[in-house]
């Protein structure tokens, strides 16, 4: 009789999340290893599932407009102007000049916020902690300027049917100069932490590699698609509000793995400064508000596609109306949910340590992923 | 220090008492052993304290924080409040875990630095017992802390726990060599494997000029032996929650945390004293420039901490086996011609 003398291993199960330090919230996967290496890994997403589309269809256009800042609260400023761009279009409003620029001044500051939280999270993921307070030392000063005008640091709430709820307080300017001039050294300390780091290079380089077709069969947008070497960016391609007059250009890197997913979002923050100076810069006067628009809208009917880039990437809202001042059918195409939509692929071979650094570096929140 | 006269003093006390009851001369040795014990304990626990103290202090200023502000001043007693927090809360055994082997893990993570401490010169003559083995009594003392970390890892009855117990196993056995034999350099040139010895051939030179690789490669390896970033793999928190001490609550997770911090304060010692000259320095007492030296080493492991991520495992194996343990081959075969031609 053959003896059998191989060392066999056996696979085991392990339930990652839904609570779990770096799930970034409640994502739950069901991991299958051998020793160190990821076999297969089940994702479970719907933890925090609220039904906000089902909300939006039982409530008034304005009574949803605080609540769309909840579906993705770290970048809810793209969700409240999604919301009322899609009534705007649908009843022929023209938003002023001023009020289209303020828009677009905040969502840029809101990009850095939520890039902020991106830096800071995705180097705690990796075990280093100093560059997550960095990250919300930074984050701190753009929700300073968002409190200052909106009264909210986190949903603001801050948008309305044809032009914002309030302008610009008299020491807003002062700060934002203030914020304009020390950001970009604060980028620097953020590359001088990390970009060099031989560790970190080793832990993110060439990690969780996604070729551009792959990513545009998946329907990835934002950072993502573009760090895998997509030039696909609505603030470019499709432009909205300000966007338009100020121009912008995209970053656009080749490789895309976890490290260039990082710098992406690092030279956005850059990209997103240089918006808000010429934001400022040609701020025009005129009024916040188009008049005579109500705050109760019936909104005409018919239906509308409107596609904001957020710092997550492509959120769409399809919003169909039936003439009442409720939604007939609000529907979302959140960009984390795509962007999470290859996880499974992507995990499936890497080691335990590496399903960190690439659920990370997707930069999913996990809101925005249940709706 | 004051300690060691009031030592001496007790040490002489009993042996009064021996003698004035007539009790056997066995006595002697074995109630020194327990004072000794005792007052090494006692300067290991108030020596943690301070450390996590510092910790968190050195953290919160590379991280532009304060830190613990409150309890006392700038937060001095914090860790004295967390300590009696600690002893208050209930002592939990999860359902499913190897109980005996549960309950002994941390005691068994403790112990060896208690005893490790035994043969570290703090001064002058203020060494517990300076063996003549004492190099590779230290590590093979201190060997014995990887199986705590199994067995908590095991007994734990998680799968989060057992893969940081395998995984630290995996660590602590691969850094265990290059940092022996970083160690081998020096013993080579100091001839003695006694910790006095090596301090008394460092009374001119230090041996960090003789063997500066060696050096570089004990703080490297000893990072990893203490389990601190970026070689905290065991108890990665963004994979593993916590590794194996995951199941762990009151005051058992304290006696890790004690084991940890006073192993950090250890191998700095170590550094210290085979490399930096021991107690060895002008003027000051020797203890000072111990404790001097010690914390010095202990800063640089803060500092790694706070400013580096994590490695992979595979990663960190490959940096064990193919680049420390060879650049510690190469050291001790430099040393050992210079040693043999000089």
């Amino acid at each position: 009789m053959a003896t059998d003398t191989a060392i066999h291993t056996e696979e085991f199960q392990v339930n990652m999340g839904p609570q779990h330090p770096s799930t970034h919230g409640v994502f739950r996967m069901v991991l299958t290893l051998d020793g160190e290496r990821v076999v297969e890994c089940e994702p479970h997403i719907g933890f925090l599932h609220r039904s906000m589309e089902k909300m939006a269809e039982n409530r008034l256009y304005i009574q949803f407009l605080p609540m769309a800042d909840r579906i993705d609260y770290l970048s809810s400023m793209f969700c409240s102007v999604a919301h009322c761009e899609a009534v705007e279009q649908l009843m022929e409003i023209e938003v002023p000049p001023r009020a289209k620029y303020l828009r677009t001044m905040f969502m840029e500051l809101n990009r850095i916020a939520s890039h902020c939280i991106f830096f800071g999270i995705f180097a705690l993921d990796l075990g280093a902690v100093t560059p997550f307070l960095y990250g919300f030392r930074e984050r701190e000063l753009t929700m300073d300027l968002l409190e200052m005008t909106s009264g909210q640091r986190l949903t603001f709430n801050y948008v309305r049917f044809g032009g914002v709820a309030a302008d610009l307080p008299e020491s807003f300017f002062p700060a934002v100069e203030k914020f304009v001039k020390v950001f970009p050294a604060r980028v620097t300390d953020y590359e001088r932490i990390l970009n060099e780091n031989e560790i970190f290079l080793a832990r993110t380089k060439g990690v969780g590699v996604v070729a551009a077709p792959r990513a545009v069969n998946y329907g990835w947008t934002g950072p993502n698609l573009r760090a895998s070497g997509v030039d696909f960016d609505l603030r470019q391609n499709m432009p909205y509000e300000a966007y338009g007059e100020l121009g912008y250009k995209p970053v656009v890197l080749s490789r895309g793995d976890c490290y260039e997913r990082y710098l992406a979002r690092l030279l956005e923050m850059r990209a997103s400064h240089a918006l808000i100076k010429k934001c400022v810069e040609g701020l025009p006067e005129g009024p916040t508000q188009k008049e005579k628009v109500s705050k109760f809208p019936k909104v005409p009917a018919g239906e509308v596609y409107v596609r904001v880039e957020s710092p997550r990437g492509d959120y769409g809202l399809h919003l169909v109306s039936d003439g009442t001042d409720k939604p007939y059918r609000y529907k979302l195409r959140t960009p984390s949910f795509n962007n999470l939509s290859m996880i499974r692929e992507l995990l499936r071979g890497v080691y335990l340590a590496d399903i960190v650094p690439i659920f990370g570096s997707l930069d999913v929140i996990l809101p925005d992923v249940d709706r | 220090m004051i300690i060691y006269p009031i030592l001496s003093r007790l040490n002489e006390w009993w042996k009064g008492v021996v003698a004035a009851y007539g009790l056997p001369p066995e006595f002697v040795p074995a109630g020194q052993m327990v004072v000794n014990g005792v007052l090494i304990a006692g300067f290991i626990a108030a020596l943690v304290l301070f450390l996590i103290w510092l910790t968190r202090k050195v953290s919160a200023h590379i991280q532009q924080r304060f830190g613990p502000m409150r309890v006392g001043w700038h937060g001095a007693v914090q860790t004295v409040a967390d300590a009696l927090k600690l002893v208050q809360k209930e002592d939990t055994t999860p359902r499913g875990c190897d109980r005996p082997v549960f309950n002994i893990a941390p005691f068994l993570a403790f112990a060896p630095t208690v005893v490790a401490f035994v043969v570290i010169p703090f001064g002058d003559g203020a060494i517990v017992r300076d063996l003549n083995i004492g190099v590779l009594f230290l590590f093979a003392v201190t060997t014995i802390n990887v199986i705590a970390i199994i067995a908590g890892g095991w007994a734990s009855g998680s799968k989060y726990s057992l893969l940081g117990g395998f995984r630290s196993a995996a660590q602590l056995v691969s850094y265990e060599v290059p940092l022996v034999l970083s160690a081998l350099g020096v013993i080579m040139l100091a001839g003695s494997m006694r910790l006095g010895a090596i301090v008394d051939a460092q009374s001119r030179v230090w041996f960090v000029a003789y063997q500066p690789l060696a050096f570089v490669i004990y703080v490297i390896a000893a990072t990893a032996e203490v389990n601190r970033t970026p070689f905290d793999i065991p108890e990665a928190e963004q994979e593993l929650v916590a590794g194996f001490n995951v199941e762990y609550s009151g005051m058992k997770f304290a006696m890790f945390f004690l084991a940890e911090f006073a192993n950090m304060f250890l191998v700095s010692a170590i550094a210290a004293t085979l490399f930096l000259g021991g107690w060895r320095g002008p003027w000051l007492p020797g203890e000072f420039w111990f404790l001097g030296k010690s914390f010095a080493i202990v800063l640089l492991l803060m500092f790694f901490r706070w400013t580096y991520p994590r490695l992979r495992v595979d990663q960190l194996m490959t940096f064990a086996w193919k680049f420390l343990l060879p650049l510690a081959f190469l050291n001790l075969i430099i040393t050992g011609l210079i040693v043999v031609l000089i």
